[in-house]
């Protein structure tokens, strides 16, 4: 299902305006789709490289300890294979990301600072003998004390404080103060394509990295620095990419460098296919985070005072920590007016592997905490969860913590009002009210009202509201300067030349669809440029829901340019004359630089200002039933509503949300990382478990267009606002039905009968757990 | 080593490799049969599904000596191509022609980053063949063995009981 509506704050168009990507008729099928239905498409593992090398990571087994010694067995003829440590790096021995404190390898005699890290790679002509060399290779370690708690941890990456008013007398003057505590641990992306690099030595002694990325020029920066190469040595090519939702942000700059280690020093490609075993036992989940709440509210329902605490375990090295625990931070307050609030966010290390990018970025976390404290809050006070929204919402005109107006493109009230609409919220929360009131609580579980002598499962319905800034956060955006580009060739093709990725979300459709639109010519006449930095400038990261807005943005304005350029020459219209153009003038190539969107500023010293240029809004209502016996819960049905400023292509922007909103939902049910002394105990995927078609729900999407005004487009980026809103929903609609708060994610059987009989004895296996109900 | 044979999407085929071999490696890297993927190696995910005589397996968790004498078919045996180019692996393929149960994946966007969904189009080829039909509950059940991390599975969904309608619709 697909509403599109003008909400109240849209930007009026002109009839017969063409604004480009407003989608119009039948929008074009997947760009790269037939490919991938034949099974045609090359992702990384599928190239073939004659020659080429195996490669592989001995790892650590401690999370703390000293690297003492490498010992190769002599038994084992090491000619055969090449084996590179610490000392073959040829430039700095860093990962290069925010901050320089993570190594290529760790250095015999250095630190290791968890389980899983890197130490030694080896490379063989075929996996028998890289296994034997594996055999033979043994790591000599002295164990430290480990630090697995991120609350008594003592070393901070990063910490922000925000606020606005004066909190403590509004505490004093508040009708009701709740407090709450809720815990989220960590979620694996799970991209079913993992991890995997293929370096290529060149001849100018640099390398060719090809590989699953999102990010080309995040890759080439970290081999320029680690293998001391020049721009034109070091180049990157995306392979077609299987999934990455964050997964794929930094985390290839670690096996991009690996296999350019192996493939210099062995002198022919190296293959670096991590397993699923590898990939999840290695590489970056999203954040845990304990979340506090402190609200002071009136007898109405509006909320008056917000104290909030945030606290995320960065795991071993700062990758992006800063930045997520900064989105994490602004949206921690959620949607909501409030004069007074204060939150305070910090991020810790622990003896972990490192956390990183994961779709929603900080926010998930943060605003899972929010709206289930509200929806407490209305608990508390009696009043709908709905009611208690509409009370306290976003609307244009009001501030936000960091004192950012939101003038436009504000569409809370909407997103929430359209999905309580399509789900009929009040009209089936008042029924399955009743029906709970009804029991008799003559059941089995002890200490629940719910079980019946005939009635085992309770249906519940839960609502959560969230906004999610559009882009990067604060002045992200104008420090990075993208540039993209179009190009009209000699030959008379039409080329969009960007960095940003396709990755299943749909790049390689909507940038053609955006340009085609502008320049007046059929979507076949736009041809998009493989992601190859030897060719493409570079536009930014694939992150951050930027590359429909920024990127997309970007091109348009290219488009634009173009097109007058080649009018002003011909005298006649860009699809009439741009062939002959191409064939009297040679190629024309225009590069669009971002520039600062008009009236958004951002002081990043203390905190103020336009946080991001835009949000995107989201409601999400579902309906769970749950087995009071086995504390099971299925998700019956979704209604998805979300504001993502315009719909560039509807298959396309529906396909997010409904793959957003199950991300959130295996979040909320199933999705849990358990760690014994740093290690993640279910790093195989016949333990971490991700909603299957049985687990899922039928998600109805609505998609609400309040457009952003300073983007041609309007458009506000789509990939992470249903990550958001999902897992509170969830929880909302467990309380619904059992009458208990699962504050501690996910709701696992044990966690939701543990809270349903009040028991406190759930065993938290990760660092500082805390038990159900406990807030 | 041993020589097998079996008939890879129609044509007959012969390998001569260690008989525990798994049939996904034989697929990937004997007979350049890319289009199977990899996603876990345990037989959890279904990204390696193919069809052995016409049933779904998980090609990661069939030695190759089982395979000896059978029918195999993989994603890339679904299109039809021009009329010049037969299916036969290493036969340059003509232009694909999308068969029913691909394009629907096309048209309701079933398909997004693809990397399940050559296994989850031969799940859904066998749950086709076997006379399935739109109904959703079913359609869920027999891509149970197939995740997907994309979609949320709606679209594939609506993907099959689209071919399903469309085979019903040709047929009456």
């Amino acid at each position: 299902m697909t509403i599109r509506t003008e909400s109240p704050g849209a930007i009026v168009i002109q009839p017969g305006t063409i604004v480009p990507g407003r989608a119009r008729g039948v929008a074009p099928l997947r760009r790269e789709g037939p490919a991938k239905l034949t099974g045609a498409a090359k992702y990384a593992d599928d190239l073939v490289f004659p020659g080429a090398w195996y490669g592989l990571t001995i790892r650590s087994t401690d999370a703390h300890a000293t690297f003492t010694a490498l010992d190769l067995d002599p038994v084992f003829d090491w000619s055969k294979v090449v084996v590179v440590t610490a000392a073959d790096i040829p430039g700095d021995n860093i990962v290069s990301s925010i901050k320089s404190d993570q190594p290529i390898l760790v250095p015999v005699g250095g630190e290791i600072q968890h389980h899983a890290e890197p130490l030694v790679l080896i490379a063989a002509p075929d996996r028998e003998t890289l296994r034997a060399a594996r055999r033979h290779a043994r790591i000599g370690t002295d164990p430290l004390p480990a630090v697995f708690d991120p609350l008594v941890s003592d070393h901070e990456f990063a910490r922000y404080s925000i606020g606005a008013g004066d909190v403590d007398a509004a505490f004093a003057a508040a009708d009701l103060i709740l407090e709450g505590e809720y815990r989220v641990g960590h979620q694996e992306q799970l991209y079913i394509e993992n991890n995997a690099m293929i370096a290529v030595p060149r001849d100018d002694g640099g390398v060719t990295v090809h590989g699953s990325l999102q990010c080309p020029y995040y890759v080439h920066a970290a081999l320029k620095r680690g293998l001391a190469l020049t721009d034109e040595q070091a180049q990157v090519v995306q392979a077609e990419t299987g999934g990455g939702f964050g997964g794929k942000e930094e985390f290839p700059s670690v096996i991009g460098l690996h296999a350019a280690l192996l493939a210099g020093k062995a002198g022919r490609p190296v293959r670096m296919i991590y397993d699923r075993h590898e990939d999840i036992a290695a590489t970056t989940k999203r954040h845990p985070a304990i979340v506090r709440h402190r609200t002071g509210v009136t007898r109405g329902g509006r909320l008056v005072a917000q104290d909030i605490e945030v606290i995320m375990d960065g795991g071993a090295y700062c990758t992006l920590t800063p930045v997520v625990l900064s989105r994490g931070a602004l949206h921690a307050g959620g949607p909501y007016r409030c004069p007074n609030v204060r939150i305070r966010a910090r991020a810790t290390r622990t003896n972990t592997p490192p956390n990183g990018a994961f779709r929603g970025f900080g926010a998930p976390q943060t605003e899972f905490a929010a709206e289930t404290h509200l929806n407490r809050i209305a608990e508390a006070l009696a009043i709908s969860p709905l009611e208690i929204r509409r009370r306290n919402v976003y609307v244009p005109g009001d501030a936000t913590p960091t004192g950012q107006i939101l003038r436009d493109s504000v569409a809370g009230e909407e997103v929430l009002e359209r999905a309580a609409e399509a789900s009929e919220f009040e009209r089936l929360r008042t029924r399955l009210g009743s029906a709970r009131t009804g029991r008799d609580g003559s059941g089995t579980i002890p200490g629940s009202a719910l079980r019946t002598g005939v009635e085992r499962v309770a249906s519940g319905i839960g609502l959560a509201l969230a906004w999610h800034g559009a882009g990067f956060t604060g002045s992200g955006e104008v420090h990075i300067g993208s540039v993209a580009s179009i190009e009209l060739t000699a030959a008379g093709a039409i080329r969009v030349l960007t960095a940003s990725t396709e990755m299943g979300q749909g790049t390689k459709t909507i940038f053609p669809q955006l340009v085609s639109e502008t320049l007046g010519v059929p979507f076949d006449d736009v041809e998009v440029a493989d992601a190859d930095t030897a060719f493409v400038p570079n536009s930014g990261p694939t992150v951050a829901s930027r590359t429909a807005m920024v990127v997309g943005g970007l091109l348009i304005q290219a488009a634009v340019r173009l097109r007058a350029e080649v009018e002003a020459a011909t005298g006649g219209r860009f699809a009439d004359t741009y062939r002959a153009y191409a064939s009297a003038h040679g190629p024309l190539r225009i590069d669009q630089r971002f520039e600062p969107y008009p009236g958004v500023a951002f002081d990043d010293a203390t905190y103020t200002g336009d946080a991001y240029p835009a949000f995107g809004w989201a409601a999400c209502v579902a309906r769970v039933d749950v087995d009071l016996d086995t504390g099971e819960v299925h998700v019956l049905d979704v209604v998805a509503a979300d504001d993502i400023g315009r719909v560039i292509h509807p298959v396309l922007a529906e396909g997010q949300v409904e793959g957003g909103t199950l991300q959130a939902i295996g979040y909320a049910t199933v999705e849990e990382i358990k760690l014994r002394d740093g290690r993640y105990l279910n790093d195989r995927l016949a333990t971490y478990i991700i909603p299957t078609a049985l687990d899922a729900p039928r998600i109805s999407t609505i998609l609400v267009e309040a457009p952003f005004g300073s983007v041609p487009h309007g458009a506000k980026g789509v990939g992470e606002l249903p990550m958001d809103v999902g897992a509170p929903a969830v929880i909302a609609a467990i309380a619904d039905a059992t009458g208990v708060w699962i504050n501690d994610l996910p709701a696992s059987p044990e966690r939701i009968l543990a809270a349903m009989a009040n028991l406190t004895a759930v065993a938290g296996l990760r660092p500082g757990a805390s038990e159900p109900g406990a807030a | 080593m041993t020589v097998y044979r079996f008939a890879v999407n129609g044509a007959a085929t012969e390998v001569d490799v260690p008989g525990m071999r798994r049939l996904l490696d034989v697929l990937r890297e004997e007979l350049a049969l890319t289009g199977t993927k990899e996603g876990c190696g345990e037989g959890e995910c279904g990204a390696c599904t193919v069809l052995l005589d016409g049933a779904p397996v998980d090609s990661c968790l069939v030695p190759v000596c089982q395979v000896d004498g059978a029918d195999v078919r993989t994603v890339e045996g679904l299109a039809g191509s021009g009329p010049a180019a037969s299916s036969g692996p290493g036969t340059p393929p003509g232009p694909p022609v999308l068969d029913a149960l691909q394009a629907a994946f096309l048209e309701t966007g079933g398909a997004q980053c693809g990397i399940c969904t050559p296994g989850m189009l031969m799940s859904a080829r066998a749950y086709l063949d076997a006379g399935g039909g739109p109904d959703e509950d079913a359609i869920r059940g027999a891509i149970a063995g197939n995740l997907c991390r994309c979609t949320g599975y709606t679209k594939i969904i609506d993907a099959i009981a689209l071919a399903a309608r469309d085979r019903i619709g040709g047929m009456a």
